[in-house]
């Protein structure tokens, strides 16, 4: 029972972790329908910028402030000056620029920073809070954040107008042109916002699991699967489901299957989800007219 | 997108052909062994690329995941030849038969993924695959975490060339044989439909082509394709373990279609020239920072050449010509 | 016999014997050494999942440097070649290939991971290339019979297992043990060494052996399964990053096991600083080399002129991390081998020098523990120490314990 416990309570933290990726990559799809695949290398690429922050001096707040708006520029200027460039290319050469820039933002951390592991400070008291042993304070906050986050956006999507217009512009770009919205200018602000909540992600993460180049690299599998399954277009759904691959991954390699299929597990989910129910547990449905 | 498929062969065209074979034929002699070995690690990746390109660049089905199907065809031919003692020109055949029917089965499910799904699909088998070839219980067949490690053949019929060449004559061989099939199968009906399927597949099935059907085999196709590139290049290098076949070798595959051209035979052969020289020259510019370069390399591309280097260079020659048939004219 | 013929035979042996030396000391060379230069390859991952051990390349480039500042070997310039694999077995083969064949280095040298050097293991011995002091602890390559161009450098994983498992036999012999343990060849091969050291008791005394993938995030739930499975002996084969996860869980779910913890990751900056100094104290591990962050050697003259050379030759290089003065006193041992050649710059002269290495220091290692090879022992270091953490500082104890 008290391995059960503990087994939980340890899928919860690491689910945590996903689900503030998973919460990224839902943004992303929201405001542009698309999957990216670097999300979780800028993610890093931002971390490593509040760690050489934190290096000169800056306190730890400040430093949190300045990432977030510098990964937002950053989520802009990838829009502007790359997505925006190949609007109506086909699929593929999309794929391509987000592999790109997966494959830049790691090398480039890797070359500036280099790839010894660095220590990652976290905002939260080092002691586990009321005096239990199952979650560190470090963990319980940074869910908190998560579920701030989650808060923030869905206000944001459902009660702005800035809002509204990027829904509409992500279903439907030439209708959304027709009643005057600037949708280069949405999908921007969707990319920036992206960015930011990937900074976000990648700060609460690296005091868990250390601050090196391929920090991301093994939780964007994890984090995919969670958005898949808790729904593309949901970001509540999106963070349920990173707690709950967070919760089943640990279960099933304790009791059932064994530690060494972890990944397997996350592309059996991942799979699973887009043949079974696409839209994931609490995302809506499409129908698309033929 | 056209392809070059459909056009007729113009004399210009097969004696540029001729050449081209002529020189692969040749060039053996004249060069180091390690050049040797290198050429034909480019004939294998053009194999696995044309494989990816029938999937992805005439299909339309966008593959992250195809070093899943590289490393199976790789561990089948090491498998075959460690453990049981096959002859390593059988074990190509059988390589590519296996991965046939494991593309096929993969392509049943992938029936119901599109676009970005499906990349997303086959990015996770890519990721996940050296998992699976760690995996315990197959370690008495897969060597686990060390691999297996084979033995170059020897030329047969004590031929007076060395053994790289010999094994370069043998993938040139195959790769002849396989771009001649892909050629057939492509300009025909097989073709039209797979491209049909790509660029409108509802008119498509309304037309009555079996796209169910279409889609499946061509990615049993492509696997073939793929698995017999493995199989050849697990026999060149001579060793196989889990940590070859990353997802990096899929995201290299990927590129190599993409940078070569899309829809289009020529192109796996730019795109492999592509991946095995470039991330070499990235690594003499700076050591730190190979795969940034080639990043930008590939971003770089699809703003200057979007329809990879192919292309480029088709439409370079039909300007050149087109200017010097409007000079004549006049 | 005639006085005339006499003077003939007395002239004859007085100019053999001074032209027999001459003959002797003549250059020998193989490709890639000459009377300026000695050409030596390596493949390293600058690039990839490894790429934290690329730094190990960087240092050994900036020592041959300093030496080729110096005046070189010999009064021979050090042309090191050093290029990336990505830890990719397939480029480690074609870098090697390259190496030899095109750049025509006169051996390879301190090539890094156990795929890589598995790969081009049997391309180097059918080749006759030195494949010298390899950067992996991997056991094998101490075999002279099977393979005689390859060499290893450190203490093998297997080595280091088997001095745990016997101190465990010594101290607890009822304990009932968990492992940690990376799902690769590093983890397994020290687990085959644990189980070496335990003997028979190997399978009654390890009650759960508990394995975890590079690519886990964390592994807090192979922490929660050890401490469930009644264990209270912790054997944490882990890497780096690992390592410091595993002790500030285990600390933090309040399990107290008496904890075992690989050479590889002891240092104090990378793992005990991160974990938690506290929640280190009693951790048992063994040691053959000096840890650059631990205060005992802040004035040790050896480590001072390490860090005056990674300031001078190697400014980006950390002073806190361990490969640096793994590089370092790896060349220092390649550099003891070249000055043994002299000018018999043979491949199978390097060979042979390389396995006549006596009572070696470079500086690097602890005291009392040497490089030793021979014809029959390819395994340069294979003495360690056991230290405990106290807090603080790692404070050795016992004998230096050789196999």
């Amino acid at each position: 029972m008290e391995e059960l416990l503990n087994q939980v309570f340890a899928g919860l933290a690491t689910g945590g972790i996903y689900a503030s990726l998973a919460l990224a990559l839902v943004m992303i799809y929201q405001a542009t329908q698309l999957v990216n695949f670097a999300q979780g290398e800028m993610a890093m690429f931002s971390t490593y910028i509040a760690w050489a922050l934190i290096q000169t001096g800056v306190p730890y707040w400040a430093t949190f402030f300045l990432t977030v708006v510098f990964s937002f520029l950053l989520g802009v200027a990838i829009q502007y000056l790359l997505l925006q460039r190949i609007r109506g290319q086909p699929v593929l050469a999309l794929v391509v620029v987000f592999i790109g820039l997966l494959v830049i933002f790691n090398s480039l951390a890797g070359w500036i920073f280099t790839y010894t592991i660095k220590v990652f400070p976290s905002p939260f008291p080092a002691e586990p809070p009321f005096g239990q042993h199952y979650v560190s304070a470090h963990e319980l906050g940074a869910t908190a954040v998560t579920l701030v986050l989650i808060a923030l956006l869905w206000a944001f999507f459902r009660f702005t107008s800035l809002g509204l217009a990027m829904r509409a512009v992500a279903q439907n770009p030439v209708s959304s042109r027709l009643v005057g919205i600037r949708v280069s200018q949405m999908l921007a602000l969707g990319w920036g916002l992206a960015a930011a909540i990937g900074s976000i992600a990648g700060m609460m993460a690296a005091p868990i699991v250390f601050l090196d180049p391929n920090m991301m690299s093994g939780i964007l599998l994890y984090a995919f699967a969670a958005a898949l399954l808790g729904g593309i277009d949901s970001p509540g759904g999106a963070v349920f489901g990173g707690f709950l691959v967070g919760v089943l991954e640990n279960l099933l390699g304790a009791f059932v299957v064994g530690n060494a299929l972890k990944l397997v597990f996350a592309l059996v989910i991942i799979v699973g989800v887009l043949l079974v129910r696409p839209s994931g547990i609490f995302g809506s449905v499409h129908v698309t007219r033929v | 997108m056209g392809t070059d498929i459909m056009s007729p062969i113009g004399s210009w065209r097969v004696f540029a052909l001729a050449a081209l074979i002529a020189l692969a034929c040749l060039l053996p002699f004249f060069i180091s062994s390690y050049h040797v070995f290198q050429l034909t690690l480019v004939l294998v990746y053009a194999i696995a690329l044309l494989g990816l390109n029938i999937l992805t660049g005439y299909n339309g089905q966008i593959s992250l995941g195809h070093g899943a199907f590289y490393a199976i065809g790789a561990y089948a031919a090491a498998i075959l030849m460690d453990r049981f003692g096959v002859p390593y020109w059988l074990t190509v055949p059988v390589a590519g038969v296996l991965c046939l029917v494991v593309g096929f089965l993969f392509g049943l499910p992938a029936l119901r993924l599109e676009g970005l799904y499906l990349a997303l699909a086959t990015f996770a088998l890519g990721v996940s695959m050296p998992q699976l070839l760690k995996y315990k219980p197959f370690e008495p067949w897969t060597g686990g975490v060390q691999g297996i490690v084979i033995v170059k053949p020897d030329p047969p019929w004590h031929l007076p060339i060395s053994p790289d060449q010999w094994l370069y004559f043998f993938v040139l061989a195959i790769a002849g044989a396989m771009f001649l099939l892909a050629w057939n199968l492509l300009r025909g009906r097989i073709g039209r439909a797979l491209v049909a399927i790509r660029d409108h597949p509802i008119a498509a099935s309304a037309m009555g082509v079996n796209t169910a059907m279409y889609k499946s085999l061509a990615f049993g196709v492509s696997a073939m394709y793929t698995g017999i590139a493995g199989a050849l290049g697990a026999i060149a290098v001579q060793f196989v373990a889990p940590d070859s076949f990353t997802i990096l070798l899929s995201i290299s595959l990927f590129v190599g279609i993409v940078v070569g051209g899309l829809g289009s035979i020529g192109g796996a052969l730019f795109g492999a020239l592509f991946i095995e020289f470039v991330p070499n020259f990235a690594g003499q510019i700076s050591k730190a920072a190979p795969w940034a370069i080639y990043g930008v390399f590939l971003i770089g591309l699809i703003f200057v050449m979007p329809m990879g280097i192919n292309w480029a260079i088709r439409l370079g020659w039909a300007r050149i010509t087109s200017r010097r048939r409007t000079a004549s004219a006049q | 016999m005639s006085t005339r013929s006499n003077v003939v035979i007395a002239t004859l042996a007085a100019l053999l014997a001074v032209a027999a030396p001459g003959a002797l000391a003549q250059k020998m060379y193989d490709t890639g050494a000459s009377d300026t230069e000695i050409k030596i390859g390596n493949t390293m991952p600058y690039s990839g999942p490894a790429s934290a051990y690329g730094t190990i390349g960087k240092t050994e480039t900036a020592y041959f440097k300093k030496v080729n500042d110096e005046g070189g070997v010999n009064g021979r310039k050090i042309d090191f070649i050093s290029v990336d694999d990505g830890y990719s077995p397939p480029k480690a083969v074609e870098m090697a290939r390259q190496l030899v064949e095109q750049d025509g280095v006169l051996f390879l040298f301190g090539t890094l991971g156990t795929p890589s050097n598995t790969a081009i293991q049997k391309y180097m011995n059918a080749k006759k290339v030195p494949q010298l002091l390899v950067a992996t602890g991997a056991a094998k390559w101490n075999d002279p019979q099977g393979y005689p161009w390859t060499m290893g450098y450190q203490p093998s994983y297997q080595t280091e297992a088997a001095i745990f498992g016997r101190h465990i036999l010594q101290t607890k012999p009822n304990a009932k043990i968990g492992v940690l343990y990376q799902n690769d060849d590093f983890g397994k091969d020290y687990l085959k060494g644990l189980k070496e050291g335990l003997g028979d008791k190997a399978t009654k005394m390890i009650v759960a052996e508990v394995s975890y993938e590079v690519t886990d995030p964390t592994i807090d739930s192979q922490i929660v399964q050890l401490q469930a499975s009644g264990a209270d002996v912790f054997v944490n084969i882990t890497t780096p990053k690992f390592a410091a996860m595993a002790i500030r869980k285990a600390y933090d779910i309040g399990w107290k096991p008496v904890q075992y913890l690989t050479d590889v990751s002891s240092t104090v900056a990378s793992v005990i600083q991160p974990a938690g100094p506290e929640k280190a104290v009693g951790i048992i591990s063994a040691i053959y080399g000096k840890d650059p962050t631990d205060p005992q050697w802040q004035n040790d003259p050896a480590m001072n002129e390490w860090r005056a050379f990674m300031k001078k030759y190697y400014p980006d290089g950390s002073l806190t991390d361990v490969n640096n003065v793994y590089g370092y006193g790896v060349a220092r041992t390649l550099v003891q081998v070249l000055k043994q050649c002299g000018d018999n710059l043979t491949r199978e002269n390097v060979m042979k020098q390389a396995a006549n290495l006596k009572n070696f220091d470079p500086g690097t290692n602890l005291p009392g523990v040497f490089t030793n090879t021979s014809p029959t022992n390819y395994a340069p270091i294979q003495a360690m120490q056991l230290e405990k953490f106290n807090g603080k500082e790692w404070v050795r104890f016992g004998q230096v314990i050789s196999k």
